[in-house]
Parts: structure tokens; sequence; C-alpha cells
């Protein structure tokens, strides 16, 4: 197979591109390959996240007017920073913490987007600003363990699983408590 | 503990470890992006809300110690000259971001360089962390420990179903980017390593030339890291990381292997072509510098060369970048000034060697 992009030497790069769910096959040699920056790596998020945002836009332009919920979100602003959804999606940056709580609606797709299908956080939880997450986490890990347990009739077991549990969640009413 | 320790030396104390796999893998890093839970991020805050950052960790970070890190030193950028923030650029103890951004930015950086948190960077705070050779555990283990040595006085910006909250969308959840910087000389010399990229960033991981622009990796030096910060746990993160980074290590060694059965002699023909290129050369661009450097690197590891140590890739690479070269003749160079300086620097560095 020959090199699409010089038609002169063989094709030993091949690549397949997906944009948009459309997928292109791509062969070519290895001068091409690092010509055309093909197996380079670093993408920009801007360009990402203004693909994202061009897209609403092409959408709002083929059905004559924009929907009300794009122009409204538009328009909403960080109350602690002030930074607009608009100005977010030109400069691909939060503004502060508090931005996140405000523009949380649209954040799905650009998180899935940028982390492959992934919107949750499922790693380290800080000790002091994690608060009671952590004991939440252990009680829902506890309750798992006792419905296995009580699956396989071990109940000796779960009953011990069970005490930990009642002694964890008094844990947190204590600390649910001291924090009203 | 001062300013010019940071200035003189080209390698960091910590790079003269040996650690696991360093005929390939010559450094692991975590990085770890944490912000104030209550300031707005460095890009748009005004100078009223970050200088109390700085003074916060003057106040309460400056000359403190963390286990063995004792006496951290907090660099502030503005106090900088120009040179002196490219050199710490050079030796990846700041980014070129924090450098170019000023006013009330800040490194505390531990004695032995291993440490190094850039303060009102891109987010509040950046906490680094170097091991030398392939020790992506170990340094995950104790970047988490210094970050929370840090949370124990710092609010952090975290949301139960976000994570750790930071300025740019790419680096939410873990705020963290592990990465390795490996010397694959066989794999590029083969052709193999484009070959390969397409298939590792498949994984949600980067591959990146660190010396050089856009695809070029100078001197064979390659940075592979997680591009997925949100939805992974930093231990899985590290985890596949680590797998990718154990194959290209075992299908390095297998092509340096390979190369000398199939083409021992033009292997060592190219090896000490270089070494007296850069033995005897009086110009030098950092080009053909950042090559020969990488086969004479290969040649050490192959045992072509000996009696010159292996971190004279490292070194030599780092100090043959201008703003070291010009911080060693403590002026302003041109460039064609420069390529006579890293000429002859190269030189005396290898006469250090002959002994
Ligand atoms: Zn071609
Ligand atoms: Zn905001």
């Amino acid at each position: 197979m020959e090199c699409q992009e010089c038609h002169q030497r063989p094709a030993t790069v091949h690549l397949t591109k997906v944009i948009n769910g459309d997928k292109t096959e791509i062969h070519v040699c290895e001068q091409c390959a690092k010509e055309k920056g093909y197996g380079e790596t670093s993408f920009s998020l801007n360009d990402l996240l203004s693909g994202l945002f061009n897209f609403d836009h092409a959408t709002s332009i083929s059905s004559g007017t924009a929907p009300a919920s794009t122009q409204l979100a538009k328009q909403v602003q960080c109350p602690k920073c002030g930074l607009t959804y608009k100005e977010f999606a030109r400069i691909g940056k939060f503004g502060c913490a508090e931005c996140y709580k405000t523009f949380d609606e649209k954040l799905n797709p650009i998180f899935r987007r940028v982390h492959s299908g992934n919107t949750q956080h499922n790693g380290k939880i800080p000790k002091r600003a994690g608060g009671n997450l952590h004991l939440r986490k252990e009680i829902e890990q506890k309750k798992h363990e006792l419905h296995q347990l009580i699956d396989r009739e071990e109940f000796e077991e779960a009953a011990k699983v069970r005490d930990q549990i009642r002694k964890l969640e008094k844990q947190l009413d204590d600390e649910q408590g001291g924090d009203v | 503990m001062s300013l010019q320790n940071f200035m003189n030396e080209a390698i960091s104390p910590w790079m003269k470890e040996e650690g696991p796999d360093s005929d390939i893998v010559l450094s692991s890093r975590i990085r770890l992006a944490r912000n104030f839970a209550q300031v707005t991020f460095p890009i748009i805050a005004k100078e009223e809300e970050l200088k109390p950052i700085l003074d916060f960790f003057n106040q309460e970070y400056a000359h403190q110690s963390f286990k063995d890190y004792r006496n951290l030193e907090l660099v502030e950028m503005s106090r900088l000259k120009p040179i002196e923030k490219r050199v710490l650029v050079e030796k990846h103890l700041i980014s070129p971001h924090l450098a170019e951004h000023s006013d009330h930015s800040a490194a505390l950086i531990s004695e032995n360089e291993q440490i190094s948190v850039m303060i009102n960077e891109e987010d509040h705070l950046r906490i680094q962390l170097y091991y030398p050779g392939f020790q992506l555990e170990q340094a995950l283990q104790r970047a988490s420990e210094l970050d929370d040595w840090l949370e124990e006085k710092i609010n952090y910006a975290f949301d139960e179903k976000r994570g750790y909250l930071t300025a740019c969308p790419t680096n939410v959840g873990t705020g963290m980017r592990a990465s390795v910087m490996m010397h694959l000389p066989a794999l590029a010399m083969t052709q193999q390593v484009n070959r390969m990229i397409p298939a590792i960033n498949q994984l949600g991981l980067v591959v990146r030339g660190i010396y050089g622009e856009g695809s070029e990796a100078l001197g064979n030096i390659f940075q592979i890291s997680n591009q997925i910060t949100l939805g992974k746990s930093e231990e899985d993160i590290v985890e596949d990381l680590q797998s990718v980074v154990r194959q290209l290590v075992d299908q390095e060694r297998k092509a340096r292997e390979t190369l000398m059965q199939r083409s021992g002699i033009q292997l060592e023909d190219r090896v000490f072509r270089s070494y007296g290129v850069l033995k005897n050369s009086r110009i030098i661009e950092s080009k053909e510098a950042a090559k020969c450097l990488s086969d004479v690197r290969l040649g050490i590891d192959l045992g072509f060369i000996k009696n010159v140590s292996q971190n004279i890739l490292n070194e030599l690479m780092i100090l043959t970048q201008p703003g070291f070269l010009q911080q060693y003749a403590q002026e302003t160079l041109t460039p064609d000034q420069r390529d006579i300086r890293r000429a002859s620097l190269i030189r005396e560095r290898l006469q250090l060697e002959k002994k």
C-alpha cells in the first residue's frame, strides 16, 4: 500500500481517526505521519471545548433561533468570581471553585469528552475538606460486605460487620450533630 | 540552603541516586493540582487575593520540615532574574507558566530538589515530587503524604462529585498527572516509537518529547503521562501507566538486543562517532548535541563506553539548555555564542570523567 499523502513511499503508519463518531482510516509513510502530526499527541483543550460550543452554536443556527436553554446558559454568571459561561467557554478555564456549581448542568458533556466518559470523582478524599465522606464511604462499603456475607450465610461474620456499621453510623450521627 | 545551590548544579541531588530500570526510565514524577476553597483561581484572581496565599506560605511553610525534607526553601519568583527563572525551568523545578506569572508566585523546594510545590501557578498549588528511575508507586505515596501535610493548614477546594476542583477541566478529579521520563533510543532508531504512540494514546496516555518542539523528541527522551484525571483512582491511574511503561521498557530492551545482534559493529561505530563529536567539536547545536548524548548514553548502557557516568545524558541535556549556558557564562549569549559555549562545556564535562 502506498502512502496516501505523498504517493511515493510505502505506507507504514496505519491509524484510525474517530472524529464525532466518524471513522477515517489513514495510511501514510513515516515521514508524512511526522509532518502531518499523526501520532502527535498534544491536543488542545481549547479546540476541544470550542468544538463543543460550536456544536451548540451550529444547532441553534440550523433551528433558526437559539434554544432558550442555550441562550440562558450563556448568560449564567458565577456569583463568586463573576465569570460567565461564555467566558468559560472561551478561555476553557474555571474562575473559582463556585464555578463548578454554577455551570454544573453544562459540565457533564465536557468532562465526558475530556475524561473518557467519566463525570464523577473516584479517587482520594482529603482528610479535612472531605468532611464525613470517608465515613459515609466506609459505611457504604461495609453494607455491601454485609449483604455478601448474608448471601453466603456466614451469619457469625455478618453480625460482626453489622455491629461495625452501627458503630460507624453512630460516629456519623455524632459528627453531624456536632456540625449543626 | 540558598538559591545559589539550586542554580549551580545541573542535575538535582535526587537524580544522582540510581533508581530501578534506570537504564531506560530516567525519572518518575507525580504532580497534584490543588486550590484554596475560598480564593478565586490565579488566572483571574486579583493581586490582593494572591498575595495572602504567598504570605501564608512564607509564614507557615518556609523553612519548615516535612519528614526528612528539612528546611524547605520558599523561592519567590518576583525576586529572581529572568535567567535564574529559566534555569529553574530547565531543571523542571518550576513550569514556564510560573516563570511568566511572577507576581506573588513562588516555589517551595526541598534541599535535594525532589519536592517542588509551585504556588499561584494555574492552580493555587501544584505539588511536584520526583523519584529517580521507575518508582511511580513510591512517588505517589510520598506525594500523597505531602498533600496531607499541606492540607492540615489549608481548606482545599473539593467536591464530593467532582473531586479536587482545578482551574482547567483537564485536571479535575484527582488533579493528578503521573509521568515518567524515558530514554528510548533503540525504539526510535528502529522507527518503532511512532508506531507505538497511537496505541498508547488509545489507552488514555500521552507521549511527548521533553526537549525539542512539536513531535520531535531531542535526545530520544520521551515523557509518558496520564490524560484522564476524573473517574479513576490515583492508584488505578498509576497502575495503568506503570503497565504501559513496563511494556515499553521490555520493548526497548528487546530492540537493543536485536540491534546488537544484527548490527553490533554499526551500533558501536555510531556510539563512538558520537562520542568523538562530543569530545572534539568546537561548535555544536543543541539538536546535534542531543543526538550524540543519546548515542553515548546508549553506548554506556550497552557497555561500549566505560568510565562515563550514566547521568551524562540527563546532566548535559539540562546543562546545555540556553538558560544554563548563560548562567554559566554570566552573560547573555547569541545562539552562535551558545553553540560554541555548549561545545566547550561538553568537552570539559567529558574531560572530568576521564580518570
Ligand atoms: Zn508519505
Ligand atoms: Zn467562579
